[in-house]
Protein backbone atom coordinates (compact mmCIF):
# COMPACT_ATOMS: atom_id res chain seq x y z
CA UNK A 1 0.00 0.00 0.00
CA UNK A 2 1.37 3.41 -0.66
CA UNK A 3 0.73 6.99 1.03
CA UNK A 4 -0.73 9.92 -0.57
CA UNK A 5 1.97 11.71 -1.90
CA UNK A 6 4.28 14.44 0.21
CA UNK A 7 7.56 15.82 0.33
CA UNK A 8 10.08 14.16 2.29
CA UNK A 9 13.04 16.23 4.19
CA UNK A 10 15.49 14.74 6.02
CA UNK A 11 17.08 17.83 8.24
CA UNK A 12 20.86 16.99 9.68
CA UNK A 13 20.29 19.51 13.01
CA UNK A 14 17.16 20.55 14.88
CA UNK A 15 18.09 24.43 13.52
CA UNK A 16 16.90 23.01 10.10
CA UNK A 17 14.34 20.90 11.23
CA UNK A 18 12.72 24.38 13.17
CA UNK A 19 13.15 26.13 9.77
CA UNK A 20 11.03 23.60 7.82
CA UNK A 21 8.31 23.17 10.93
CA UNK A 22 7.82 26.78 10.85
CA UNK A 23 7.31 27.12 7.17
CA UNK A 24 4.88 24.70 7.35
CA UNK A 25 3.35 24.55 10.41
CA UNK A 26 0.29 22.18 10.61
CA UNK A 27 1.00 20.65 7.00
CA UNK A 28 4.06 19.25 8.45
CA UNK A 29 4.32 15.93 10.45
CA UNK A 30 7.86 15.05 12.21
CA UNK A 31 9.04 11.22 11.51
CA UNK A 32 9.96 9.66 14.79
CA UNK A 33 10.23 6.07 14.51
CA UNK A 34 7.72 5.94 12.00
CA UNK A 35 5.90 2.73 13.55
CA UNK A 36 3.05 4.60 14.11
CA UNK A 37 3.58 7.22 11.58
CA UNK A 38 3.87 4.84 8.56
CA UNK A 39 1.10 2.85 8.90
CA UNK A 40 -1.37 5.58 9.10
CA UNK A 41 0.12 6.85 5.91
CA UNK A 42 -0.09 3.76 4.14
CA UNK A 43 -3.53 3.25 4.94
CA UNK A 44 -4.87 6.66 3.91
CA UNK A 45 -5.99 7.22 7.37
CA UNK A 46 -4.09 10.70 7.09
CA UNK A 47 -2.26 12.45 4.64
CA UNK A 48 0.25 14.84 5.16
CA UNK A 49 1.89 16.77 2.54
CA UNK A 50 5.59 17.20 4.72
CA UNK A 51 7.48 14.94 6.01
CA UNK A 52 10.58 15.67 8.38
CA UNK A 53 12.78 13.37 9.12
CA UNK A 54 14.62 13.42 12.14
CA UNK A 55 16.83 10.32 12.17
CA UNK A 56 19.56 12.52 11.05
CA UNK A 57 19.33 14.75 14.18
CA UNK A 58 21.62 13.58 16.10
CA UNK A 59 20.83 16.27 19.41
CA UNK A 60 17.69 13.90 19.55
CA UNK A 61 19.62 11.02 20.35
CA UNK A 62 20.99 10.90 23.75
CA UNK A 63 20.57 9.74 27.06
CA UNK A 64 21.80 11.86 29.48
CA UNK A 65 22.15 11.97 33.83
CA UNK A 66 22.03 15.40 35.26
CA UNK A 67 21.17 16.94 38.51
CA UNK A 68 19.31 13.78 40.24
CA UNK A 69 17.21 13.73 36.31
CA UNK A 70 17.35 11.58 33.59
CA UNK A 71 17.06 12.73 30.27
CA UNK A 72 15.77 10.83 26.97
CA UNK A 73 15.85 12.56 23.77
CA UNK A 74 13.00 12.39 21.62
CA UNK A 75 14.31 9.73 18.86
CA UNK A 76 16.64 7.85 21.48
CA UNK A 77 14.70 3.86 20.51
CA UNK A 78 13.22 1.55 22.99
CA UNK A 79 15.63 -1.28 21.88
CA UNK A 80 18.34 1.92 23.27
CA UNK A 81 16.43 2.60 26.31
CA UNK A 82 16.19 -1.61 26.72
CA UNK A 83 19.76 -2.21 26.09
CA UNK A 84 20.94 1.33 28.29
CA UNK A 85 22.58 0.60 31.88
CA UNK A 86 21.93 3.92 33.26
CA UNK A 87 18.72 3.75 33.00
CA UNK A 88 18.47 -0.28 34.20
CA UNK A 89 20.60 1.07 37.30
CA UNK A 90 18.41 4.42 38.02
CA UNK A 91 14.90 3.84 36.45
CA UNK A 92 14.38 0.71 36.29
CA UNK A 93 10.56 0.87 35.42
CA UNK A 94 11.68 2.58 32.10
CA UNK A 95 13.61 -0.80 31.24
CA UNK A 96 10.81 -2.39 32.33
CA UNK A 97 8.50 -1.19 30.23
CA UNK A 98 10.45 -0.27 27.35
CA UNK A 99 10.14 -5.03 26.97
CA UNK A 100 6.62 -4.97 26.52
CA UNK A 101 6.63 -2.56 23.40
CA UNK A 102 5.45 -4.54 20.36
CA UNK A 103 7.81 -6.53 19.14
CA UNK A 104 11.67 -6.45 18.59
CA UNK A 105 11.28 -5.15 15.00
CA UNK A 106 9.32 -2.72 16.67
CA UNK A 107 11.49 -1.76 19.18
CA UNK A 108 14.77 -1.26 17.11
CA UNK A 109 12.58 1.76 15.42
CA UNK A 110 10.28 2.88 17.48
CA UNK A 111 10.55 5.90 20.03
CA UNK A 112 9.82 7.14 23.43
CA UNK A 113 9.35 10.62 22.22
CA UNK A 114 7.24 9.58 18.88
CA UNK A 115 4.90 6.73 21.16
CA UNK A 116 4.21 10.29 23.23
CA UNK A 117 3.33 12.41 20.49
CA UNK A 118 1.33 10.19 18.94
CA UNK A 119 -0.57 9.83 22.10
CA UNK A 120 -2.33 6.51 21.62
CA UNK A 121 -5.11 5.55 24.29
CA UNK A 122 -3.11 2.06 24.89
CA UNK A 123 0.22 3.12 24.52
CA UNK A 124 2.62 1.73 27.02
CA UNK A 125 4.89 4.64 27.39
CA UNK A 126 2.17 7.22 28.66
CA UNK A 127 1.50 5.08 31.89
CA UNK A 128 5.28 5.30 32.51
CA UNK A 129 5.16 8.73 31.76
CA UNK A 130 2.57 9.69 34.63
CA UNK A 131 3.71 7.32 37.09
CA UNK A 132 6.75 8.64 37.38
CA UNK A 133 5.99 12.10 36.68
CA UNK A 134 7.93 12.47 34.06
CA UNK A 135 8.05 16.23 31.78
CA UNK A 136 8.60 17.05 27.93
CA UNK A 137 10.64 19.76 26.33
CA UNK A 138 9.25 20.83 23.44
CA UNK A 139 10.57 23.56 20.89
CA UNK A 140 8.45 26.09 19.01
CA UNK A 141 8.56 28.79 17.11
CA UNK A 142 8.38 30.91 19.75
CA UNK A 143 11.37 29.14 21.70
CA UNK A 144 11.26 26.25 24.12
CA UNK A 145 8.88 25.05 26.98
CA UNK A 146 8.01 22.72 29.20
CA UNK A 147 4.74 20.42 29.53
CA UNK A 148 4.50 18.46 32.64
CA UNK A 149 3.24 14.76 32.18
CA UNK A 150 0.18 15.55 33.93
CA UNK A 151 -0.73 17.94 31.42
CA UNK A 152 0.24 16.35 28.26
CA UNK A 153 -2.71 14.10 27.21
CA UNK A 154 -5.69 16.14 26.18
CA UNK A 155 -7.54 13.56 24.32
CA UNK A 156 -7.06 10.58 22.05
CA UNK A 157 -4.46 11.11 19.72
CA UNK A 158 -4.14 14.90 21.06
CA UNK A 159 -1.81 15.93 23.16
CA UNK A 160 -0.62 19.93 24.73
CA UNK A 161 1.53 20.37 21.54
CA UNK A 162 0.88 23.07 19.29
CA UNK A 163 1.66 22.53 15.48
CA UNK A 164 4.87 23.22 14.38
CA UNK A 165 6.13 22.49 17.84
CA UNK A 166 8.69 19.17 18.20
CA UNK A 167 9.40 17.02 21.46
CA UNK A 168 12.93 16.72 22.10
CA UNK A 169 13.12 15.30 25.66
CA UNK A 170 11.84 13.36 28.25
CA UNK A 171 12.71 14.71 31.65
CA UNK A 172 12.38 11.77 34.24
CA UNK A 173 13.18 12.57 38.25
CA UNK A 174 15.41 9.81 39.40
CA UNK A 175 13.67 8.01 42.43
CA UNK A 176 15.28 7.89 46.14
CA UNK A 177 16.94 4.44 46.81
CA UNK A 178 13.72 2.72 48.70
CA UNK A 179 11.89 2.51 45.97
CA UNK A 180 9.77 -0.11 43.53
CA UNK A 181 8.39 -0.49 40.47
CA UNK A 182 6.70 -2.99 38.13
CA UNK A 183 4.90 -2.27 34.50
CA UNK A 184 2.15 -4.99 34.03
CA UNK A 185 0.33 -5.18 30.78
CA UNK A 186 -2.13 -7.84 29.28
CA UNK A 187 -1.77 -8.34 26.05
CA UNK A 188 -3.89 -10.20 23.55
CA UNK A 189 -1.32 -11.75 21.93
CA UNK A 190 2.58 -11.37 21.42
CA UNK A 191 3.48 -7.53 20.29
CA UNK A 192 -0.68 -6.76 20.54
CA UNK A 193 -1.77 -3.28 22.34
CA UNK A 194 -2.61 -3.34 25.69
CA UNK A 195 -6.23 -4.69 27.02
CA UNK A 196 -4.54 -2.49 29.96
CA UNK A 197 -1.65 -1.32 31.27
CA UNK A 198 -0.52 -0.45 34.76
CA UNK A 199 2.95 1.48 35.32
CA UNK A 200 3.62 2.00 39.36
CA UNK A 201 6.46 3.81 40.84
CA UNK A 202 6.43 3.72 44.91
CA UNK A 203 8.94 5.01 47.61
CA UNK A 204 8.63 3.73 51.15
CA UNK A 205 10.38 5.95 54.28
CA UNK A 206 12.71 3.60 56.73
CA UNK A 207 9.37 3.67 59.41
CA UNK A 208 7.74 1.60 56.15
CA UNK A 209 5.47 4.37 55.15
CA UNK A 210 4.93 5.12 51.38
CA UNK A 211 6.39 8.44 50.72
CA UNK A 212 5.70 8.55 46.82
CA UNK A 213 3.30 7.21 44.90
CA UNK A 214 2.44 6.71 40.82
CA UNK A 215 0.09 4.47 39.15
CA UNK A 216 -0.43 4.96 35.42
CA UNK A 217 -2.92 3.10 33.61
CA UNK A 218 -3.43 2.88 29.91
CA UNK A 219 -6.46 1.75 28.23
CA UNK A 220 -8.92 1.67 30.73
CA UNK A 221 -10.06 5.93 29.54
CA UNK A 222 -9.60 8.51 26.18
CA UNK A 223 -6.05 8.90 27.21
CA UNK A 224 -3.60 7.21 29.40
CA UNK A 225 -4.29 8.55 33.28
CA UNK A 226 -2.92 8.69 36.56
CA UNK A 227 -4.84 6.99 39.51
CA UNK A 228 -4.93 9.99 41.81
CA UNK A 229 -7.41 9.13 43.95
CA UNK A 230 -5.47 5.15 44.81
CA UNK A 231 -1.73 7.57 45.08
CA UNK A 232 -3.54 9.96 47.75
CA UNK A 233 -4.75 6.98 49.66
CA UNK A 234 -1.53 5.34 49.76
CA UNK A 235 0.97 8.22 50.44
CA UNK A 236 1.86 7.80 54.70
CA UNK A 237 0.45 4.74 54.85
CA UNK A 238 2.11 1.04 55.24
CA UNK A 239 1.88 -0.53 52.23
CA UNK A 240 -0.04 -4.07 53.29
CA UNK A 241 -2.20 -6.39 51.79
CA UNK A 242 -4.72 -4.42 52.81
CA UNK A 243 -3.98 -0.90 51.88
CA UNK A 244 -2.55 -2.43 48.51
CA UNK A 245 -6.29 -4.72 47.86
CA UNK A 246 -8.24 -1.22 48.92
CA UNK A 247 -5.71 0.94 46.33
CA UNK A 248 -6.42 -1.43 43.61
CA UNK A 249 -10.26 -0.64 43.65
CA UNK A 250 -10.08 2.68 44.12
CA UNK A 251 -7.89 2.97 41.05
CA UNK A 252 -10.55 1.11 39.12
CA UNK A 253 -13.18 3.18 40.05
CA UNK A 254 -11.33 6.05 38.42
CA UNK A 255 -11.11 4.48 35.21
CA UNK A 256 -13.40 5.18 32.09
CA UNK A 257 -12.78 2.20 29.77
CA UNK A 258 -14.78 1.66 26.35
CA UNK A 259 -16.20 -1.67 25.20
CA UNK A 260 -14.38 -2.86 22.46
CA UNK A 261 -15.08 -5.67 20.25
CA UNK A 262 -11.50 -6.97 20.03
CA UNK A 263 -10.22 -6.80 23.91
CA UNK A 264 -13.21 -6.92 25.91
CA UNK A 265 -15.91 -5.01 27.58
CA UNK A 266 -15.40 -1.99 30.21
CA UNK A 267 -16.49 -4.13 32.99
CA UNK A 268 -13.54 -6.58 31.83
CA UNK A 269 -11.30 -3.80 31.58
CA UNK A 270 -12.00 -2.37 34.81
CA UNK A 271 -11.68 -5.69 36.83
CA UNK A 272 -8.29 -6.47 35.08
CA UNK A 273 -7.35 -2.86 35.95
CA UNK A 274 -7.55 -3.59 39.38
CA UNK A 275 -6.11 -6.83 39.36
CA UNK A 276 -3.45 -5.81 37.58
CA UNK A 277 -2.93 -2.55 40.40
CA UNK A 278 -3.13 -4.59 42.45
CA UNK A 279 -0.15 -7.43 40.87
CA UNK A 280 1.81 -3.98 40.13
CA UNK A 281 1.81 -2.65 43.70
CA UNK A 282 2.66 -6.05 45.51
CA UNK A 283 5.71 -6.19 43.34
CA UNK A 284 6.83 -2.72 43.80
CA UNK A 285 6.18 -3.52 47.48
CA UNK A 286 8.74 -6.64 47.01
CA UNK A 287 10.84 -4.86 44.85
CA UNK A 288 11.49 -1.82 47.26
CA UNK A 289 13.04 -4.28 49.65
CA UNK A 290 16.42 -4.14 47.43
CA UNK A 291 16.08 -6.44 45.03
CA UNK A 292 15.58 -5.84 41.71
CA UNK B 1 19.03 31.81 9.79
CA UNK B 2 19.37 28.04 8.75
CA UNK B 3 18.94 27.83 4.66
CA UNK B 4 16.62 25.41 3.44
CA UNK B 5 18.99 25.21 0.07
CA UNK B 6 20.90 22.04 2.17
CA UNK B 7 18.37 19.81 3.25
CA UNK B 8 17.87 16.36 1.52
CA UNK B 9 14.38 16.70 0.07
CA UNK B 10 11.83 15.29 -2.58
CA UNK B 11 8.60 14.88 -3.96
CA UNK B 12 9.06 12.58 -6.97
CA UNK B 13 12.40 11.48 -7.13
CA UNK B 14 15.05 11.58 -4.33
CA UNK B 15 18.46 10.07 -5.39
CA UNK B 16 19.27 7.62 -2.76
CA UNK B 17 22.68 5.15 -2.24
CA UNK B 18 22.90 2.26 0.13
CA UNK B 19 24.54 -0.69 0.45
CA UNK B 20 22.37 -3.93 0.40
CA UNK B 21 24.17 -7.16 1.13
CA UNK B 22 27.52 -5.60 0.71
CA UNK B 23 27.20 -4.07 -3.17
CA UNK B 24 26.96 -0.26 -3.61
CA UNK B 25 23.32 0.54 -5.22
CA UNK B 26 22.42 4.03 -6.55
CA UNK B 27 18.59 4.42 -7.67
CA UNK B 28 16.39 6.79 -7.56
CA UNK B 29 12.88 6.80 -5.75
CA UNK B 30 9.91 8.68 -4.92
CA UNK B 31 9.49 9.41 -0.78
CA UNK B 32 6.38 7.39 -0.76
CA UNK B 33 7.98 3.80 -1.94
CA UNK B 34 8.01 1.61 1.19
CA UNK B 35 11.56 0.04 1.94
CA UNK B 36 10.13 -3.57 0.91
CA UNK B 37 9.44 -2.63 -2.55
CA UNK B 38 12.24 -0.84 -3.37
CA UNK B 39 14.00 -4.14 -2.12
CA UNK B 40 11.99 -6.07 -4.49
CA UNK B 41 11.03 -4.34 -7.07
CA UNK B 42 13.76 -1.95 -7.95
CA UNK B 43 16.41 -4.66 -6.56
CA UNK B 44 14.90 -7.85 -7.67
CA UNK B 45 15.60 -9.20 -4.12
CA UNK B 46 12.08 -10.90 -3.95
CA UNK B 47 13.44 -13.15 -1.19
CA UNK B 48 11.70 -10.93 1.46
CA UNK B 49 8.47 -10.83 1.36
CA UNK B 50 4.92 -8.83 2.13
CA UNK B 51 3.01 -10.96 4.13
CA UNK B 52 0.04 -8.62 6.08
CA UNK B 53 1.87 -5.47 4.94
CA UNK B 54 0.56 -3.88 8.18
CA UNK B 55 3.70 -4.45 10.10
CA UNK B 56 2.15 -7.36 12.07
CA UNK B 57 3.60 -10.41 10.40
CA UNK B 58 7.43 -9.77 10.17
CA UNK B 59 7.80 -11.67 6.62
CA UNK B 60 9.42 -8.55 5.38
CA UNK B 61 12.30 -8.73 8.00
CA UNK B 62 15.78 -7.17 6.69
CA UNK B 63 18.33 -6.12 9.38
CA UNK B 64 18.78 -2.27 8.46
CA UNK B 65 22.18 -0.65 10.22
CA UNK B 66 22.46 -3.58 12.15
CA UNK B 67 19.06 -4.11 13.65
CA UNK B 68 16.30 -6.26 12.77
CA UNK B 69 13.23 -4.33 10.99
CA UNK B 70 10.11 -4.12 9.15
CA UNK B 71 10.70 -3.11 5.56
CA UNK B 72 6.94 -2.72 5.04
CA UNK B 73 6.74 0.27 8.20
CA UNK B 74 9.94 1.83 6.61
CA UNK B 75 10.07 3.95 3.52
CA UNK B 76 12.60 3.48 0.97
CA UNK B 77 14.35 7.03 1.11
CA UNK B 78 15.30 6.19 4.59
CA UNK B 79 17.80 3.71 3.21
CA UNK B 80 20.19 6.33 1.85
CA UNK B 81 23.67 5.83 3.51
CA UNK B 82 22.74 3.05 5.26
CA UNK B 83 23.59 -0.64 4.73
CA UNK B 84 21.12 -3.56 4.60
CA UNK B 85 21.26 -7.53 4.83
CA UNK B 86 18.41 -9.68 3.21
CA UNK B 87 17.88 -13.64 3.52
CA UNK B 88 20.02 -13.20 -0.09
CA UNK B 89 23.23 -12.45 1.61
CA UNK B 90 22.90 -15.51 4.08
CA UNK B 91 24.18 -18.18 1.91
CA UNK B 92 28.50 -17.55 1.22
CA UNK B 93 29.65 -19.85 -1.76
CA UNK B 94 26.96 -22.16 -1.83
CA UNK B 95 26.80 -22.98 1.54
CA UNK B 96 23.87 -22.25 3.61
CA UNK B 97 24.25 -20.21 6.79
CA UNK B 98 24.00 -21.81 10.20
CA UNK B 99 19.82 -20.35 10.81
CA UNK B 100 19.14 -21.80 7.75
CA UNK B 101 21.51 -25.52 7.83
CA UNK B 102 19.18 -25.39 11.12
CA UNK B 103 15.35 -24.62 9.85
CA UNK B 104 16.35 -27.22 7.10
CA UNK B 105 17.49 -30.06 9.27
CA UNK B 106 15.02 -29.54 12.41
CA UNK B 107 11.93 -28.48 9.66
CA UNK B 108 11.49 -24.94 10.89
CA UNK B 109 9.43 -24.59 7.85
CA UNK B 110 6.96 -26.11 5.87
CA UNK B 111 5.28 -23.32 2.98
CA UNK B 112 7.83 -21.44 3.47
CA UNK B 113 6.46 -18.30 3.10
CA UNK B 114 7.64 -16.64 6.85
CA UNK B 115 11.03 -18.26 6.51
CA UNK B 116 12.96 -15.17 5.11
CA UNK B 117 11.68 -12.74 7.31
CA UNK B 118 11.81 -15.81 10.77
CA UNK B 119 15.40 -16.10 9.60
CA UNK B 120 16.57 -12.71 9.34
CA UNK B 121 15.08 -11.89 12.56
CA UNK B 122 16.94 -15.04 14.13
CA UNK B 123 20.18 -13.81 12.70
CA UNK B 124 19.63 -10.84 14.37
CA UNK B 125 18.74 -11.80 17.32
CA UNK B 126 21.52 -14.69 17.88
CA UNK B 127 23.87 -11.64 17.46
CA UNK B 128 22.35 -10.01 20.16
CA UNK B 129 22.16 -13.03 22.20
CA UNK B 130 24.23 -16.16 21.35
CA UNK B 131 22.72 -18.27 23.59
CA UNK B 132 19.26 -17.56 24.55
CA UNK B 133 17.09 -20.13 26.36
CA UNK B 134 13.38 -21.62 25.07
CA UNK B 135 11.37 -18.34 26.99
CA UNK B 136 13.99 -16.06 25.14
CA UNK B 137 13.47 -17.38 21.60
CA UNK B 138 9.94 -17.45 22.14
CA UNK B 139 10.10 -13.68 22.99
CA UNK B 140 12.63 -12.86 20.05
CA UNK B 141 10.22 -14.07 17.61
CA UNK B 142 7.05 -12.62 18.61
CA UNK B 143 6.88 -10.32 15.83
CA UNK B 144 7.09 -12.64 13.29
CA UNK B 145 4.27 -14.98 12.25
CA UNK B 146 4.12 -18.41 11.38
CA UNK B 147 0.55 -20.31 10.24
CA UNK B 148 2.08 -23.63 9.76
CA UNK B 149 4.41 -25.11 11.97
CA UNK B 150 2.89 -23.80 15.39
CA UNK B 151 7.01 -22.60 15.80
CA UNK B 152 7.49 -25.46 17.79
CA UNK B 153 10.30 -26.90 14.80
CA UNK B 154 11.45 -23.18 14.82
CA UNK B 155 12.12 -22.98 18.06
CA UNK B 156 13.66 -26.13 17.71
CA UNK B 157 15.77 -24.59 15.03
CA UNK B 158 16.96 -21.70 16.75
CA UNK B 159 18.28 -24.20 19.71
CA UNK B 160 20.41 -26.01 17.04
CA UNK B 161 21.26 -22.43 15.31
CA UNK B 162 22.38 -21.24 18.04
CA UNK B 163 24.59 -24.44 19.66
CA UNK B 164 26.64 -24.46 15.97
CA UNK B 165 26.95 -21.35 16.04
CA UNK B 166 28.19 -21.40 19.43
CA UNK B 167 30.85 -23.80 18.37
CA UNK B 168 32.38 -21.54 15.85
Amino acid sequence: MFSEEFEYFRPKSLDEAMVLMKKYGENARVLAGGMSLIPLLKSRVISIPNIVDMSRVPELSKIEERQGEIRIGSMVTDYEIENSKLLYEKISLIKEVSGWIGDPQVRNRGTMGGSLCHADPSGDWGACFLALRGRATVIGDKGERTIESDDFFEDSYTTAMKSGEVMTEIIFPIPEKRSGYSYKKMERKAGDFATVGVAVQISISEKGECTYAGIGMTAVAPTPIRSRKAEAFLMGKKVDENTVREAAKIAAGETEPMDDPLRGSAEFKRYICEVLVRRGLNEAMERSKGVK
Amino acid sequence: MMQEGSITRGTHRIKIHARINGKTVEEEVEPRMLLVHFIREKLGLTGTHIGCDTSNCGACTVIYNGKSVKSCTMLAVQADESEIETIESLEKDGHLNPVQEAFRENHGLQCGFCTPGMIMEIAWFLRENPHPNEDQIRWGISGNMCRCTGYQNIVESVKAASETMGGE
